[in-house]
């Protein structure tokens, strides 16, 4: 359980970084928290020949509200995040979202960028990027492009990067006129989830649901937008019935999911049937 | 700490550990855990899971719990590091030490220094009830007590009732 023999560099300009990561192609990976790639060196699952330490380029450490944008810069701790007033302030799902992730001794190291980076299926901070319409920005020494979180997650632990990009950092629209609810169930707190459920939601003053997002994590291989269930409610007030349908639906077009020791597909429809309902119904109240 | 431009296998570093500065070069590849309880004897930081999980591993770095077997020696180049035994009265027992061992808050004692270092790097005012106390636990096991006496050590080492 020790990782084996790599090459270490700790630079402290976005230039050099993104210089190592194109010499060594595909060969290099940059080490953020270490929360996710250091496990997986300890059990030999991945066995990079250079690691990138990017805790010294200062401008990783960003977090800031612009025009209406909370930016998140690559080497922000989940810790810092969660304490932040700024994220409770312009993005409260995010900061609902963090408690969730990990053990506090984990989010001390770990990274929002990070995980989103590491795009495991059942990671809280993928499904929050989802609902809220975040954004990627990816560099290159060659370019920088911004993708959008619909197009970021493509399978199990696999996303929109190429291996010469990194992920600078993660643009989450601000605001709260939008309700925002997201639970999950683990076996302990701190623990992945075995499914998981995230929304936002704006209804008009006398309660008809104007606009909602749902996602599902831990279901599928990657976060899942429920769309139909999203059609369902629009336009509607949130009714027992309403409740019920959308989690009837919501279990019938849940992915089908991993099976592990805690709990097989059916299973984890079944819940995020439930969890949809509670995050419907809590941001209806 | 300095800036490491080349990708090396091996690097000199220097961090504070319990009040005191050291230096070693050390692998790339070598864990922070590995580290204290290897090169510089502090056998107190435990090995458990080697992953994350269970917390026996838990050391103070700048003041914030983190694991010590998810991080390499290296990321903690110019840190400043804690374990238990930099949390050891040179007589004695700490009064957090002492609820643990009156309130049978360990049996084999393996996953005491993580509970005892995570406690180290918390304040009491930001756990106010039990149910809060209990979440801060999540992220140590303890194969042996059933946590109920760790529970108990905790409220009457942050003297409080239960
Ligand atoms: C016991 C335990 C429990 C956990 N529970 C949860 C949980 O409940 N929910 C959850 O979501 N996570 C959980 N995690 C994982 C979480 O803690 C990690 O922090 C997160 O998945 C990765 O963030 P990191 O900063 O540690 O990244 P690292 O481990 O440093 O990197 C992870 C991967 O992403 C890549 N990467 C990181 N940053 C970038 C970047 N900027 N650009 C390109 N690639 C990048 C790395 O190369 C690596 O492949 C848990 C971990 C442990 C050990
Ligand atoms: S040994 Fe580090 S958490 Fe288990
Ligand atoms: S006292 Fe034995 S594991 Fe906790």
């Amino acid at each position: 359980m020790k990782p084996p023999p790599f090459r270490y560099a700790r630079p402290d300009s976005l230039d050099e970084v993104l210089r190592i990561l194109d010499e060594h192609d595909g060969g290099a990976r940059v080490l953020a928290g270490g929360q996710s790639l250091i496990p997986l060196l300890n059990f030999r699952l991945a066995r990079p020949e250079v690691l990138v330490d990017i805790a010294l380029v200062d401008e990783f450490s960003r977090l800031a509200v612009e025009d209406g944008v909370l930016r998140i810069g690559a080497s922000v701790t989940q810790h810092a995040a969660e304490t932040s007033d700024e994220v409770a302030r312009h993005c409260p799902l995010l900061s609902k979202a963090l408690p969730l992730v990990g053990h506090l001794q984990n989010r001390a190291r770990g990274t929002v960028v990070g995980s989103i980076a590491h795009a495991d299926p059942s990671a809280e901070l993928p499904a929050v990027a989802l609902v809220l319409g975040a954004t990627m920005v990816v560099r290159s020494v060659a370019a920088e492009r911004t993708i959008p979180a619909d197009q970021f997650f493509l399978g199990p632990f696999t996303t929109a990067l190429e291996p010469d990009e990194m992920l600078l950092e993660v643009r989450f629209p601000a605001g709260t006129a939008a309700r925002t609810a997201i639970t999950e169930i683990a076996p302990r707190s701190g623990d992945f989830a075995i499914a998981g459920a995230a929304g936002r939601l704006t209804a008009t003053d006398d309660g008809t649901v104007a606009n909602v997002a749902l996602a599902l994590f831990g279901v599928g291989a990657v976060p899942q937008r429920l769309p139909e269930v999203e059609r369902l409610l629009e336009g509607e007030n949130v009714t027992p019935e309403a409740l019920d349908e959308a989690a009837r639906i919501t279990t019938a077009t849940a992915e089908a999911g991993s099976e592990d020791v805690h709990a097989d597909p059916a299973y984890r429809a079944r819940v995020a049937g439930e969890l949809t309902r509670r995050i419907v119904e809590e941001m209806a109240a | 700490m300095k800036p490491v431009p080349d990708p090396t296998g091996r690097l000199a570093v220097s961090m504070v550990v319990n009040g005191r500065t050291v230096e070693r070069t050390v692998d790339s590849r070598r864990l922070l855990a590995d580290l204290l309880r290897d090169d510089l004897r502090l056998t107190g930081t435990h090995l458990g899971c080697e992953h994350g999980v269970c917390g026996a591993c838990t050391v103070l770095v700048d003041g914030r719990p983190v694991r010590s077997c998810l991080m390499l020696a290296v990321q903690a180049d110019g840190r400043e590091v804690t374990t238990v035994e930099g949390i050891t009265p040179e007589d004695g027992l700490s009064p957090m030490q002492q609820a643990f061992k009156d309130h049978h808050g360990l049996q084999c004692g393996f996953c005491t220094p993580g509970f005892l270092m995570t406690l180290a790097g918390t304040e009491p005012d930001e756990h106010a009830d039990e149910e809060s106390v209990r979440d801060l636990l999540a992220g140590n096991l303890c194969r042996c007590t059933g946590y109920e006496g760790i529970v108990d050590a905790v409220m009457a080492g942050w003297g409080r009732s239960r």
